[in-house]
């Protein structure tokens, strides 16, 4: 097979970047769409051209570090799918693919296809965790949970915190990636504790790192890698207004 | 000078080794503490549970990793389950047990007190990560779950969906963010570490390069973790993450740790085969498939381009079904590997390459039902659909071994200390608990192990005497090894050859699996050994890394790790030829038993091989030193399953 690539190139986040477009040939279907870049890149390299700079890691759509936006969608047109899971039989012959970065302010660019998304990073730390000391913690099994609310918070925690939500938002919003761990936290017994500050604390960092709010879309949804549900925005929205209503009687 | 390799195991019964080693052991007072900086390079299970547990002790930690998240690390892929003798299920399991399975698995070749230290702490594990909200499988009633896995007879291993390691890893990432939001921990994501400083022959501080903006720093602390990982990518292809790498734990070794049992690599059996040339890593499917799968190729070549449904019965060749007829397809994983090699050698592989067996569920179909298979392993029908474009309800799945974990790593002390003073080695990048073989679902164990429970008890056993010692940035050795790091990035760039790092990689991990793979002879290792350094000097006059190294350059990243991954896996071979025994994962052709198993040579092996670096800048073989293994509660058996 072979394609035509028109591929987002910047050198570093202060200068102004454009589009390149470069040959793909001779690609088997059954390459990886990342295989076909690193194909494109060492060809770059023997020509003595700088090679496209893209992140990716496990390749096998588990650690969300490929953040990729193909024609136009966050991971391209598989779903559901990391840009890693994706291969080059989805793709006509002889077509022309655009590659962006995720794009999303929050988001700055480092190089090339290369963005920056250690504001999820400080969204949990802002309270996404349950402080469980080790050595404090007791017997397992001494708290027993509910199959059905195990099975929704193993459904939320599934995330795999890419930023493809943030980057399909027409607001930029960060909201599923947010809802996720508020909800995967509050199902269980152990998060109890922190439940009210929890989405107080990780809402408020949110919205300090410039991330819109939701306008029921559900793009995020539909490219959703791990198949992150919308309906846990509806349940972060509860949490958070549970949350202020608790605040504002003193509780 | 290193004396007689001494593993300080303490005294005393095995059940009672660890108590009495944690009440003689050392302590830091809360007070004291924050006085100390601790470097730990890797952010995975084990690096991320030390780092914070460790910050959450009050030490000051610096975190580093080269992922742009420390909840990317390689841990997020693992599958399966994490094993502990919590005996949930009232069939029979214990401590005594899981320990049993683990040292048995290993094919005798780990210490017998690590292994028993880490059954012990494991039943900890799932109290603290059910506790930090880990969502593991549950039952109805509300209590956790577990299933069986292999090498096992009793159900021991807690899981989360097929997303165990991600979970865990999220359990340990949070616990990290929270200890970053209270200042105890510094994060450095997107920094690789290049070198280890030593000052006055203690491991003082690290050498590290910004990829985003290719700075190169020096960073003092009053003692360094290692969590960096396994080496699987020497062979190029492997299950592990493309940035993997052997970087840390080799630059490490070259100041002197000694490496331990580098030929212990462990090839799972269910992988997913190479497909051409073009591809960058390979993917496993879960062992789990094996319970209702069976596994065959043709009984003639000729029939191996035939579409696998045209194929009748009769002329199908079930060859784990013949050979081990009691484990049949369930046969453990390094036994199920060679066999499934010894076929493709033989010229009945199937698929584009000959490098694959057919694991075929259409009996299983037709007994239980599409719906019932589809229930059961659904989701990696779907991983593999989406990979080979094939419809494994239709068509038997193609599959083939693939490197995926190492047990050899930096040989470490009951304490987790190299033989170096200051530097702890934690998680797969040590070699302790596995021996030659690691179980299904020990791997998360043994890295939260360390990182929660074993490694807090440990260190202050080094830091009580090292108060105030922490050099200066500005001490002359400091200089000295950054100015060393910043002359082999500049050499790297002035290469300028015409041959792509993918070349050089792709040769050498070739070149390792085809003589030091799944089986090993001395023939093929001394050849091995010959064109390694040949490799190496070409890569070195031949190799072209484009960009500076002032700025974010992959390429460069790369050519690093593909260098000592060059010299690391001559190493790898000399420790494999030395070893003139098999056992477990290492299968030497020269020693099998009639039937074609394993045969250890207890009487001269039983010993951890620890590899010294020697030679300034050139390398030139290593000293071996060894340390025996004595079992006091174990019985060495032969391993058996036909």
């Amino acid at each position: 097979m072979n394609f035509k690539l028109k591929i987002w190139r910047q050198e570093d986040p202060k200068s102004k970047g454009k589009f390149a477009t470069y040959e793909a040939r001779n690609i088997s279907p059954d390459t990886s769409f990342l295989e076909m870049l690193d194909m494109v890149n060492d060809e770059l390299t023997e020509r003595g051209e700088a090679p496209i700079a893209f992140d990716s890691d496990c390749r096998e759509g588990i650690c969300g570090t490929c953040a990729l936006t193909i024609n136009g969608q966050a991971h391209g047109p598989k779903h559901p799918a990391a840009a890693c899971q994706l291969y080059m039989r989805s793709f006509d012959d002889g077509k022309t693919i655009t590659v962006e970065p995720f794009r999303a302010k929050p988001f700055p660019l480092v190089r090339d296809l290369v963005i920056d998304r250690s504001a999820l990073d400080r969204i949990v730390q802002a309270g996404g965790f349950i402080a469980a000391r080790a050595g404090s913690a007791p017997e397992a099994n001494s708290i027993p949970v509910p199959k059905h609310n195990a099975d929704l918070a193993m459904e939320a925690a599934a995330c795999i915190g890419c930023g493809a939500c943030a980057a399909a938002c027409p607001n930029a919003s960060a909201m599923l990636f947010t809802a996720a761990k508020v909800s995967h936290l509050a199902f269980l017994p152990q998060g109890a504790p922190e439940r009210t500050s929890r989405v107080t604390k990780m809402v408020r960092q949110m919205d300090a790192e410039g991330f819109g709010n939701c306008t029921n879309t559900y793009e995020c949804e539909a490219v959703c890698p791990a198949e992150i549900s919308a309906s846990f925005i509806a349940k972060l929205n509860r949490e958070y207004a549970r949350a202020i209503l608790q605040r504002s009687v003193g509780e | 000078m290193i004396g007689k390799l001494d593993g300080k195991i303490p005294p005393g019964p095995l059940e009672q080794k660890w108590r009495n080693h944690k009440n003689n052991s050392r302590l830091v007072s809360p007070n004291n503490r924050r006085k100390f900086e601790i470097i730990i390079v890797g952010s995975g299970l084990a690096g991320g549970s030390a780092a914070a547990t460790l910050g959450e002790l009050g030490y000051r930690v610096k975190c580093f990793c080269y992922q742009d998240s420390p909840r990317r690390a390689h841990s997020i892929a693992a599958q399966g389950g994490i094993n502990a003798a919590k005996n949930y299920q009232n069939d029979g399991d214990s401590v005594f047990r899981l320990f049993y399975d683990t040292i048995k698995g290993g094919d005798f070749r780990s210490r017998e007190a690590n292994v028993y230290r880490l059954a012990e702490v494991s039943n900890l594990i799932i109290d603290q990560c059910t506790e930090q909200g880990v969502p593991f499988a549950r039952e109805y009633g509300g209590l956790l779950a577990n299933r069986s896995f292999g090498g096992a007879q009793v159900s021991r291993t807690f899981y989360a969906r097929g997303q165990t390691g991600q979970q865990l890893l999220l359990g340990a990432y949070q616990a990290l963010c929270r200890q970053i939001a209270l200042g105890t921990v510094k994060m450095f994501p997107q920094t690789e570490m290049l070198d280890l400083v030593l000052v006055d022959g203690h491991a003082k501080g690290i050498i590290t390069r910004n990829l985003c903006t290719g700075e190169i720093n020096a960073f003092a602390g009053d003692a360094v973790v290692l969590a960096t990982g396994g080496y699987g990518n020497v062979f190029f292809l492997s299950t592990n993450a493309r940035g993997c790498n052997v970087t840390a734990t080799y630059r490490a070794y070259k100041r002197g740790a000694l490496f331990g049992n580098p030929c212990f690599t462990q090839i799972h059996p269910t992988c997913i085969p190479v497909t051409g040339q073009h591809q960058s890593k390979l993917t496993l499917m879960s062992e789990s498939l094996r319970n209702d799968g069976r596994v065959w190729v043709p009984q003639r070549a000729e029939d191996c381009s035939k579409p696998p449904n045209d194929i009748p019965d009769a002329d199908r060749d079930y060859y784990l079904e013949r050979k081990y007829p009691s484990f049949g397809n369930l046969a453990p994983r390094d036994i199920a590997s060679r066999a499934a090699k010894e076929v493709c050698d033989e010229g009945r592989g199937v698929g584009p390459s000959g490098r694959g067996v057919y694991l075929d569920f259409a009996d299983a179909i037709s007994r239980l039902g599409e719906d019932t298979i589809r229930e059961r392993y659904g989701n990696l029908f779907d991983i593999y659909q989406k990979i080979s474009a094939e419809d494994a309800y239709k068509m038997p799945m193609r599959i083939y071994p693939a490197v995926h974990y190492t047990m050899g790593g930096l040989w470490v002390d009951y304490n987790l200390m190299s033989n170096i003073p200051g530097l702890h080695v934690i998680g797969e990048a040590n070699f302790s608990d596995h021996g030659a073989n690691r179980l299904g679902a020990s791997a998360l164990m043994q890295g939260l192990a360390d990182g929660y429970f074993v490694l807090p008890y440990t260190l202050p056993n080094y830091l009580a005497g090292q108060i105030g010692k922490r050099p200066s940035t500005d001490h002359a050795e400091f200089k000295r090894v950054e100015s060393e790091v910043r002359e082999r990035v500049k050499k790297l760039l002035e290469v300028n050859g015409d041959r792509t790092l993918t070349l050089f990689h792709r040769e050498l991990g070739l070149l390792l699996w085809d003589k030091c793979g799944m089986t090993r002879n001395a023939a093929g290792l001394r050849e091995a050994l010959g064109k390694i350094p040949e490799l190496r000097d070409e890569f070195w006059k031949k190799v072209r890394v484009p960009g500076e190294g002032e700025s974010y350059n992959q390429s460069l990243e790369r050519a690093g790790r593909i260098a000592d991954f060059l010299e690391f896996a001559e190493l790898l071979c000399i420790d494999a030829l030395e070893r003139d025994e098999s056992c477990g994962g290492h299968f030497r052709e020269e020693h099998q038993t009639p039937d074609g198993e394993a045969q250890r040579d207890d009487e001269n092996f039983a010993a951890v091989f620890g590899w010294e670096f020697q030679g300034n800048g050139k390398v030139e073989r290593p000293k071996l030193h060894r340390e025996p293994l004595h079992f006091e509660a174990v019985h060495l058996s032969q391993r058996s399953y036909k």
